[in-house]
């Protein structure tokens, strides 16, 4: 396909990119169990929700038990330690970083929970992170704590033995494994 | 009830392929262009494919920079997103030559002074980038 | 073909902001409420499929953390589409079609009271020529007014009709609608502009809310109710892209979904039209051949409630309610979004008689 230019734009640089920049701005509310999590932060205490029907403890609970439809209606008050299940050294900056590089990323299944929670290790050389380790959560002073996950400044490691986890990521036995499997 | 402020931004810059990519070269230009469709119609803003014939479209002509406004709707409380920070009209203007409408604003003044059939002009920013906004607006056309 | 109904719907009360409740708990009891009107539960669904648009809430990904209202683990057979729920309901008519399944389930949602709806959007425009305008929702609407006033195919007399009658109907007949009272066209009339030569009434309310149905095939439509609301005919049809390419008069692809669909308009006792704005159902009834005294929008249609990418689902749903309660023997049901009725959904629906 060859195109017919008027004659006018022959010879001038043709435009190949054009910036589209968009704004939208949302006033969002959080939601009765979002909501739920948050007022918990506010209090010093991780609350997570369980589902009626199988007890799975989801934290922070979104509301629903993704395997049977239905609110997670009963409210767990989670001692706070929990266990990596994955973690993500990032030596890469992103649009909008305000972390020094490298940090780690972790996936923390807490003690009582069935789900997994997202947070900074820290307090750890990421060649010191490992898959099992257990994490306890450092909190802001009483006075600064906000509704919002960052009053958990982050994860440390805990001197505890290391729990097992298995190939789907999910904690199996919370303390070592022992001879003849895990669990 | 917890409530908090998002805001979410794209930073989006898009390639234009050769047709929109010459759209918007004649804008930085001060020149209109559209592209001739499988029925010999002028289409303005040119577009790739005939949306009837699906045929390749190719031939890029020049149009305007006056037209005719075919529709329009009176903006009293402007977003400041928009094109103008003061009331104006939106407006389909069917470019002198072309035989479709292309969407802008007009710096009408009032609601009064733009209907259907009102001729406009393009008013052009001093600083052009080969984008939609390097016509400020368009504004009425000065009757001799 | 085989023959698919509708056998369960359900909505919310449609609400102009729903900030207590986060999207899928919005949701859960419509889905569940689909679901109990029969008595059955996810694990009888072959097929689920939602409509929704992350943008309208600015939630990412909200369409995945929704789907956990109606257990979908371990893993059901599910699809999405950023669309009108009405065209979630089309895919699972298809896959119906295909006889891999037998049943489907489809919903669609809506909170777009935390973002600025119309400006929103316009995110949905050409992102070279248009997007970067923010010609927003209502903008484009009024537009569309425009040239349908000044062509002379709609007056604001009857428009102000329609914005009248729909919130009047809503409040005889519809306690799940939003704007439910009675204010005469001469009200509407009287009110100031509001954008372009649009008063405030000729436009939908912004709305939360959400709507679920299912469909099943043949016998097991007649196992699971008592009065399955056949689909006799389906079809959607899309228009082109650019707003001033077309004839912003005429509705093209609503004319020719209606015709593939089937619909004879005489033998047709009553339309569900998802007509946002107030001219958008006189062009609509142009389009589809409606005639002058037929019965349109006894919901109040989404004039009285319109949550984004459900007020289409809901109007097949009410069209099935209509006919399932011996109201209707025969309706369209129609669906319509993008910029300014660009691209429209229509169905025949029929009861057993």
């Amino acid at each position: 396909m060859t195109l017919v230019l008027p004659e006018s734009l022959r010879d001038v640089e043709a435009v190949t990119r054009v910036a589209t920049p968009a704004r939208l701005e949302y006033d969002f509310t959080a939601g009765r169990a979002t909501t739920t999590f948050l007022r918990g932060i506010l209090e010093h205490k991780i609350l997570g929700e369980a589902c009626p029907i199988c007890h799975k403890v989801y934290v922070p609970s979104r509301g629903a038990c993704p395997s049977h439809g239905v609110p997670t209606s009963e409210i767990v008050e989670l001692a706070g330690p929990g266990v990596l299940v994955s973690y993500c050294v990032v030596n890469v900056a992103f649009h909008g970083s305000v972390m020094e590089l490298p940090y780690v990323g972790g996936l923390i299944q807490l003690e009582g929970a069935d789900m997994f929670l997202m947070h900074l290790i820290q307090e750890a050389s990421p060649d010191e992170v490992r898959i099992g380790q257990w994490v306890e959560p450092v909190w802001r002073d009483d006075a600064d704590l906000e509704a919002t996950l960052e009053s958990i400044r982050y994860f440390r490691p805990l001197d505890r033995p290391d729990a097992t986890v298995d190939e789907a990521g999910h904690v199996v036995s919370w303390g070592p494994a022992t001879r003849g499997g895990a669990a | 009830m917890l409530r908090a402020p998002l805001v979410i931004e794209y930073p989006f810059e898009r390639t234009t392929g050769p047709v929109v990519g010459a759209f918007l070269t004649g804008l930085r230009e001060r020149i209109l262009v559209g592209i001739t469709g499988a029925d010999g119609r002028v289409i303005v803003p040119p577009i790739e494919y005939d949306p009837v014939t699906a045929e390749d479209l190719t031939e890029l002509v020049e149009v305007g920079p006056g037209g005719v406004v075919t529709a329009c709707a009176w903006v009293a409380r402007p977003d400041a997103r928009q094109p103008l920070d003061h009331p104006f009209a939106w407006a389909l203007i069917r470019l002198d030559g072309a035989d479709t409408a292309m969407v802008h604003v007009v710096d009408a003044g009032s609601p009064d002074r733009i209907a259907v059939g009102t001729r406009v002009t393009p008013r052009w920013r001093d600083e052009r980038v080969g984008a939609i906004g390097d016509i400020e607006c368009f504004v009425i056309e000065e009757t001799s | 073909m085989r023959d698919v109904a509708i056998v369960s719907f359900a909505q919310s009360h449609h609400r102009r902001a729903v900030e207590d409740l986060n999207e899928v708990e919005m949701l859960m009891p419509v889905t569940r409420e689909a679901l109990d009107n029969i008595g059955i539960g996810i694990g009888d669904i072959g097929f689920t499929c939602s409509g929704s648009t992350d943008y309208l809430a600015g939630n990412a990904f909200s369409f995945v953390s929704t789907l956990d209202g109606i257990g979908p683990w371990p893993p059901i057979s599910e699809s999405h589409v950023e669309m009108d729920g009405a065209w979630a309901l089309y895919e699972a008519w298809v896959k119906l079609q295909t006889g891999a399944v037998d049943t489907a389930f489809v919903y669609s949602y809506s909170k777009s009271s935390s973002g600025d709806l119309a400006m929103v959007m316009s995110r949905q425009l050409d992102p070279y020529a248009v997007g970067p305008l923010w010609l927003d929702s209502v903008g484009c609407a009024a537009l569309a007014a425009s040239a349908a006033l000044d062509a002379g195919v709609v007056t604001r007399e009857a428009m102000a009709e329609v914005a009248a009658r729909s919130r009047r109907d809503a409040l005889a007949n519809n306690e799940y609608a939003q704007l439910r009272f009675d204010r005469t066209a001469a009200a509407v009339l009287a009110e100031p502009d509001h954008v372009g030569l649009l008063h405030r009434s000729d436009c939908p309310p912004i709305s939360d809310g959400a709507a679920a149905i299912v469909l099943a095939a043949g016998d097991r439509a007649r196992e699971l109710c008592d009065n399955p609301v056949w689909i006799r005919g389906i079809d959607h049809r899309i228009d082109p892209m650019a707003l001033g390419y077309r004839d912003l008069t005429d509705v093209p692809s609503a004319r020719l979904a209606a015709s593939r669909a089937g619909v004879v308009p005489a033998e047709i006792d009553a339309w569900e039209l998802h007509a946002p704005f107030s001219h958008d159902e006189l062009l609509l009834r142009r389009a589809m051949g409606v005639p002058d005294d037929a019965v349109v929008n006894r919901s109040g249609g989404a004039l009285a409630a319109n949550p984004m990418l459900t007020a289409g689902l809901i109007r097949i749903g009410e069209a099935s309610w209509q006919i399932s309660s011996g109201e209707s023997e025969r309706m369209v049901a129609h669906a319509t979004q993008g910029p300014a009725l660009q691209q429209n959904l229509v169905a025949v629906l029929e009861g057993d008689r």
